[in-house]
């Protein structure tokens, strides 16, 4: 049979199945389970009623249960257990296996650099041009336009991106646009100032933002008897503590920068650099994120109280301090939110790797890496067992949304 | 409002300069896809594609014409003469040769010799005098290498090679209608599910119903990593196997929460009134979902479906795992797109052709219903 006559029957039947089994399970619960008889009429339409929210939700409970939550732990069982030993239970050695691996550690090490610069970068880029974009004339047409990589597929995207970090060997005309700009770089002046002194100047600005940012999540505490619980003043010194060593470590690379040695004049192959590869992956995914950050922050921006800029401005605050100190601190949760939720999309990022460089030249990601164990080398043990690590990581995200969810119910 | 104490012009002047180059930042990468599509494999290879718009310098290797047919003497030599170039190019020669190991031998005008009294000379019109002997005129046309300045030349011939080419095993038509067959009856089944679901949860009493929020909110997150071998153990225990079927099913699921929870979201916003009127007017539960809700959820039922619709059309993994099997009848366009990057990785008019044969799509309906997304969106993300 042709699939797309396969498909017009699967329409029919699923939504005409769908809608038969709503009316008719509604017919049979009205009419013949319960009917409302006059002697029992009340009674019978209350019963009814207990009933039907279920016949609403039973199939979507069914779905929910099969494709999601009964895998969860059918896997966690899976990575308990051995296929070659016709599934019998091995303990934790699917674990130990996977953690001597060098290629895990290094889909770990990735996925944290994956989980801080994306997240970061599209929340910043996205923020920069909801702010850019709000008071000017043309401002949805730029942020229709920024926002469209989100229409196009992880996969489209990659060979967008490998045609930019193309590289041809010297000599010949570079069509990558990357390499393009690189051979125009000489080792003169030009070169000393945009690839030295300005990544030094962002390095430096970098740790200045971060270091600025640790300092206000700490000062509470160091000021006064904080009375916040524990694990906050737990997760605070943790959170500054990290943004103090991102700090110092973005002023050690300035040095580092500056002493460099580039190879001028050779075309670089960008995606096979190793460490360096990761961001020109990263690339792509900030690429298509910053939009939908853009359009959650915009419309958190429209949504902050005209009074409190008015005010501002009136005791001459400057336009800087405006956005900083006013609108930013109105737009955290909505930040937290946009982070949180890009956050999850990193950590389920495989097309992007898998199409560009397949984790090859140290590129590995825990998804790319379980798509390996699994469809490569069949071990569906360890394949479960680094499913099981990306489940743990999304877990405090997972906690938190649904106690936000049942605060906002109540 | 940033400027409420006295226009600041400077300031406005960096606001406009700075969006209008991110907003180029951004588009450049797609535009280079897009541009590079239209031009033929040559163009791509000798020039990047930001060249393309102006006028190009290219590498060429022409023939003059087949001195057996062409041939008149003049002179006691023969002579061929004509132009270098198809009818209507308008290129203009910079050097040219008449050896691969010289091809910047000669000016414009100038006269080759190649040997035992034959010579040619070219101008910089592509216009060429060829003559020699008889012994010499004959067999094939003599081969010239031309440097050229050609105007932009787009072409349309990718884009009928990868749609409409039958014979073209890279071909993407087949792929197109996979990923289309794949698309539909994913986006449609789960919003009939979600919809009678998210009606209970957002206008019924019953006892467990928080819970079944929470849990539809937990869900949302779960990655879809873990649902790979439990369910493609399933799917190939029941019989479903590798296919249409699996793969409509997966995605129906997969897509159940975002649904639930962007309708019932949108639900229980409406008005009350409404429902409680249709109630004491003798509507059962089933006629006020049809007749009324279903009706007025419509914005966020359209949400809804796009955001299934971009995902499912752009889905690689789940295609991968549930659908395509060692036969490659079924595989989708991301797929086929994935094997053309190993297979095909240096042929650029390929590549772009092909990612832009997906990308459309996804594209038109982003542009033609991007208020909807951009509703469903700021609805979706948790709060």
């Amino acid at each position: 049979m042709h699939p797309a006559l396969q498909g017009l029957i699967t329409i029919v039947l699923g939504v005409g199945g769908c809608l038969a089994y709503f009316f008719l399970a509604n017919q049979a619960l009205d009419r013949f389970i319960f009917p409302p008889r006059p002697d029992d009429r009340g009674r019978n339409i209350n019963r009814a009623n207990l009933v039907r929210p279920w016949l609403f939700l039973l199939p979507a409970i069914l779905a929910l249960g099969l494709y999601l939550a009964y895998p969860v732990i059918e896997t966690l069982r899976l990575s308990l257990t051995d296929r070659s030993l016709g599934g019998a239970f091995v303990g934790l050695a699917n674990y130990q296996q996977m953690m001597g691996e060098p290629k895990f550690w290094e889909a770990m090490r990735n996925n944290m650099l994956w989980l801080i610069v994306v997240p970061a970068a599209s929340t910043a880029f996205g923020l920069l041009v909801a702010q850019l974009t709000d008071r000017i004339a043309w401002g949805n047409i730029a942020k229709s336009l920024i926002f469209m990589p989100m229409a196009i597929s992880f996969v489209g995207a990659s060979v967008i991106f490998k045609l930019i970090y193309d590289a041809r060997p010297a000599g010949q005309a570079q069509i990558g646009v990357l390499n393009a700009i690189w051979m125009k770089f000489d080792g003169g002046i030009g070169s000393f100032l945009f690839l030295k002194i300005l990544p030094a100047i962002m390095l430096i600005g970098f740790a200045l933002v971060v270091g600025y940012a640790a300092w206000v999540v700490l000062r509470p505490i160091l000021s006064r008897g904080s009375r916040s619980a524990w694990w906050l003043r737990l997760l605070q010194i943790g959170l500054s503590g990290l943004g103090i060593y991102l700090a110092v470590l973005a002023l050690i690379n300035v040095f580092r920068v500056l002493g460099a040695e580039f190879e001028y004049g050779q075309p670089q192959t960008w995606l096979t650099l190793p460490f360096w590869n990761n961001f020109f992956l990263m690339v792509v995914l900030i690429w298509i994120q910053t939009g939908f950050a853009m359009v959650i922050l915009s419309a958190a921006l429209r949504g902050i109280p005209e009074e409190t800029i008015e005010a501002a401005i009136v005791d001459g605050a400057n336009p800087f301090q405006v956005f900083f100190s006013i609108k930013v601190p109105q737009l955290m949760s909505t930040i937290v939110v946009v982070w949180t939720t890009i956050t999850l999309t990193v950590l389920k990022v495989f097309d992007i790797v898998f199409a560009m460089t397949n984790g090859q030249w140290q590129t590995q990601v825990l998804a790319n890496y379980m798509f390996d164990k699994l469809f490569r080398a069949n071990d569906w043990g360890v394949g479960s067992a680094s499913a099981i690590v990306i489940m743990l990581l999304v877990t405090p995200i997972l906690v938190w949304n649904v106690v936000n969810a049942r605060k906002e119910m109540k | 409002m940033d400027n409420i104490a006295g226009s600041k012009s400077t300031l406005v002047w960096t606001v406009h300069i700075s969006v209008a180059l991110l907003v180029l930042l951004w588009l450049f990468p797609t535009v280079g896809l897009f541009v590079s599509s239209f031009r033929t494999a040559d163009q791509i290879a000798t020039s990047g594609w930001w060249a393309a718009l102006g006028e190009v310098e290219q590498n060429l290797v022409l023939r003059a014409k087949d001195p057996d047919d062409f041939r008149v003497e003049r002179d006691s030599v023969y002579v061929v003469e004509g132009n270098l170039f198809e009818e209507g190019k308008d290129a203009r020669i910079s050097v040219w040769g008449t050896s691969s190991k010289a091809i910047s031998a000669y000016q414009p005008g100038d006269k080759a010799d190649l040997k035992k009294g034959e010579t040619i000379t070219v101008d910089a019109e592509g216009n060429y005098v060829w003559s020699g002997p008889e012994s010499q005129m004959k067999g094939r046309g003599q081969r010239v290498f031309v440097t050229a300045q050609t105007p932009p030349d787009f072409t349309l011939d990718n884009y009928r090679k990868m749609l409409l080419d039958e014979k073209n095993v890279d071909g993407m038509s087949k792929a197109f209608f996979n990923t289309l067959t794949v698309t539909i009856p994913a986006t449609i089944i789960p919003i009939v599910i979600a919809a009678f679901a998210a009606y209970a949860l957002a206008w019924m009493e019953f006892p467990g119903r928080a819970l079944l929020i929470a849990m539809v909110v937990g869900l949302l997150v779960v990655p879809l990593q873990l649902a790979l071998i439990p369910l493609l153990k399933l799917h190939l225990g029941i019989g479903i196997g590798k296919g249409y079927l699996g793969v409509w099913l997966a995605h129906t699921g997969f897509g159940l929460p975002l649904a639930i929870y962007l309708l019932r979201n949108y639900m229980v916003g409406l008005p009350r009134d409404i429902i409680e009127n249709a109630r004491v007017d003798g509507a059962t539960e089933f006629q006020i979902f049809t007749k009324i809700i279903l009706p007025l959820s419509f914005p966020a039922l359209a949400s809804f479906a796009i955001f299934q619709f971009l995902w499912t059309w752009n889905d690689l993994l789940v295609a991968k795992v549930f659908l395509i099997d060692a036969t490659g009848e079924t595989t989708v366009m991301t797929n086929r797109i994935v094997e053309l990057l190993g297979t095909r990785g240096g042929n650029w008019e390929i590549l772009a052709t092909a990612a832009f044969v997906s990308i459309a799509v996804p594209l038109a309906v982003f542009f033609l219903m991007q208020r909807y997304l951009v509703r469903g969106l700021l609805a979706g993300s948790v709060k």
